[in-house]
């Protein structure tokens, strides 16, 4: 605990700080190049037929993915605290990368680890994180894949907690981690909310982001939560089904529990064990989801649904040849959403989704899928 | 009094500091788990120790991480682990059993009914790793009703401002965790123990058991002379693990190499003399 206590001291008076968020923005221009652009996917939206849909464009900040966002803001806040070793979780390796890219940026150690499964799964990601300087730690614990990660990472942090910082990858884990991953987030949302008002004119009707955790849609929805009249979608890993049991979806097809110092939606089974999440996707890959997404879902704020592996192998391929945009399977899930509720509204209805991660680290994975030997 | 408090009572009375043994329920198998914890208070243990298993041992090392594994796998539940404690009861009603595991079993199980079921089954006291004193309410409220004790964790990294939310709503004894770190890594050294228990006495009357990173009679006897127990886990867990078939089934001789283990860490908490506290 008392580890968790100085992270939230520390972050406490590194918000109050204006140069802590000075050098934080800094780092976003001109190291992840941001603002990441808002662009109207005019050939999916004639495609669609309703809705006008503009595409956050997360895939093209530096590492490919949204990540990196948080991993700095932790970094930095990591590098007031004094400590001298990075250590990270990670499913798919996005994280993992963005965590391995700002220690060598930093000149910090960086241990990462990663379910035994997962990196056999994803080695063009293990061998980034390598060639980047970080030590990979495979985990073989459990299922090996990303919950066991986070509680190798877990262990590690309360045997090393004299000089070790632990980044979390997504908005879940013991406070302050949830709220401090969703504060370095928010600058998706205020980004889309600043480009849309200069676009269009005005706020956008419906919200789109994928969720395994959930930090990207979080840090899209939660500039906008005040705002009424701007409706949100969160898009869960349906896996096989959620009626197969076989899917990564916590909020539709989970129970309420307690895991890694949060109390959330939870696979789990009739006696608390947790159960394996499936999907397609690496990246929602995991068991739970942030709490203040079950929060919103119990308040009716957000809407939940699913997307099955099959549906978002279908957006992948679109999204590649009507815009030219190779996506992440992760925002995959929210396109087959959008393809699903777009032509059923209006063509003055604006949605925006969260294109949170680019696809070339699944190209393998799709090949496979689509009977390709590459 | 508590079964706690008057074993507790019985071991200052006898000028000696107590053993606890930690063994996670249903490893290797539900029956060669009950003979085993049924033979542990012949063998020297003063308190048992049950693990609850847990699919996510965030607190564990890899030997009790595979011991719940290898439970789970044999079908254990919580609500086998209480039938455990109903059945060994049965045949001792002195010695005190403490549960010890991960606050979402629980949670699944309800809290309360948790708490009235594990008494009944003759539980005495839980120990929940990953569940703060800040946030435990939910528990110690209706386990302090059903007079189930809720035993709070104390590690290196509890400092003076710490310690008082830490010992406020703690009852039966403290865990101090004596390293900071997971189960079955390191061993602290016997001058840091004593100075940790010795901080712990100025903040409460409670009897203090230290864990993590005990192994042999030696260090148990060390730890026994500035504790009022010693709590050893992974190394009798290990030699669970060693007389295994490659199949995870036990050999015939499983039961009785881990009560030889657990004698020899009983002499030696006997033998050591206590300081005087």
């Amino acid at each position: 605990m008392p580890l968790v206590l100085a992270v939230e001291e520390a972050y406490a008076a590194a918000r109050r700080d204006q140069g802590f968020q000075a050098e934080l923005d800094y780092y976003l221009e001109h190291y992840v190049g941001r603002p990441s652009p808002l662009y109207f996917a005019e050939r999916l939206t004639r495609h669609f037929g309703g809705a006008k849909l503009y595409l956050k464009r997360d895939e093209l900040n530096h590492t490919g993915a949204h990540k990196i966002n948080n991993v700095l803001g932790q970094t930095l806040l990591a590098r007031r605290m004094g400590k001298r070793r990075i250590i990270a979780e990670t499913g798919a390796g996005q994280h993992g990368v963005a965590t391995a890219t700002a220690c060598a940026l930093f000149d910090l150690p960086c241990v990462v680890y990663m379910g035994a499964t997962d990196i056999e799964r994803q080695k063009p990601n293990v061998f980034r994180m390598k060639l980047l300087g970080a030590e990979v730690i495979p985990v073989h614990s459990g299922t090996a894949t990303l919950k066991d990660a986070m509680n190798e990472a877990l262990r590690d942090w309360v045997a090393h907690v004299e000089d070790t910082f632990y980044v979390i990858g997504t908005v879940a884990g013991p406070h302050p981690y949830p709220a401090m991953v969703r504060d370095f987030q928010s600058v998706i949302g205020e980004e889309t909310r600043a480009q849309l008002e200069k676009a269009e004119g005005r706020l956008p009707d419906t919200l789109v982001a994928c969720i395994g955790g959930g930090s990207n849609a979080m840090g899209l929805f939660h500039p906008f939560l005040d705002d009424p009249d701007v409706a949100m979608i969160g898009v869960e890993a349906g896996g096989h089904g959620i009626e197969t049991g076989l899917h990564a979806a916590s909020l539709s097809g989970g129970e309420p529990g307690v895991l890694h110092g949060n109390r959330t939606y939870l696979l789990q089974d009739a006696d608390g064990q947790i159960r394996d999440a499936h999907s397609i996707s690496a990246g929602l890959d995991y068991p739970g989801i942030g709490p203040e997404h079950a929060w919103l879902n119990e308040l009716g704020r957000v809407q939940y649904v699913s997307i099955t592996d099959r549906e978002a192998l279908e957006a992948f391929q679109l999204a590649s040849r009507l815009e030219g945009i190779i996506p992440a399977l992760e925002p995959a899930h929210a396109l087959a959403h959008v393809a699903k509720i777009a032509p059923t509204v209006p063509r003055d209805h604006l949605i925006v989704m969260n294109m949170c991660g680019r696809g070339d680290k699944d190209i393998f994975a799709v090949a496979d899928h689509l009977g390709v030997r590459l | 009094m508590s079964r706690i408090e008057q074993r507790f009572v019985a071991l200052r009375a006898a000028g000696r500091a107590g053993l606890v043994t930690y063994l996670t329920a249903g490893d290797p198998d539900p029956d060669t788990s009950a003979r085993l914890f049924a033979g542990l208070a012949a063998a020297g243990a003063d308190l048992i120790e049950i693990g609850m298993p847990f699919s996510d041992p965030m607190a564990d090392g890899p030997v009790i991480q595979e011991a719940g594994q290898r439970a789970l796998k044999q079908g254990m539940t919580l609500r086998r682990t209480l039938a455990l404690v109903r059945e060994l009861r049965g045949a001792d009603d002195a010695t005190p059993i403490v549960l010890m595991g991960y606050y979402n079993p629980i949670y699944r199980y309800g809290a309360e009914r948790f708490a009235h079921d594990a008494v009944a089954a003759g539980v005495d006291g839980v120990i929940v790793v990953d569940l703060p004193p800040e946030e435990d309410a939910e528990l110690t409220a209706p386990a302090h009703a059903a007079r189930l004790d809720v035993v709070r964790l104390a590690t290196p990294t509890s400092d003076d401002r710490r310690l008082p939310s830490i010992v406020a709503h703690a009852s039966g004894f403290i865990y101090y965790v004596a390293i900071a770190g997971i189960t079955g890594t390191r061993s602290a050294d016997a001058a840091s123990v004593a100075a940790a228990v010795t901080r712990l006495r100025r903040f409460t009357d409670l009897p203090v058991a230290v864990g993590f990173g005990i192994r042999t009679p030696e260090q148990a006897a060390e730890v026994a002379r500035a504790a009022d127990a010693a709590v050893v886990g992974s190394s009798l867990v290990q030699r669970l693990a060693l007389n295994l078939n490659p199949d995870n089934t036990a050999k015939p001789g499983l039961i009785d190499a881990v009560l030889t283990d657990v004698r020899a860490l009983a002499a030696g908490v006997r033998g050591a003399r206590r300081n005087p506290s």
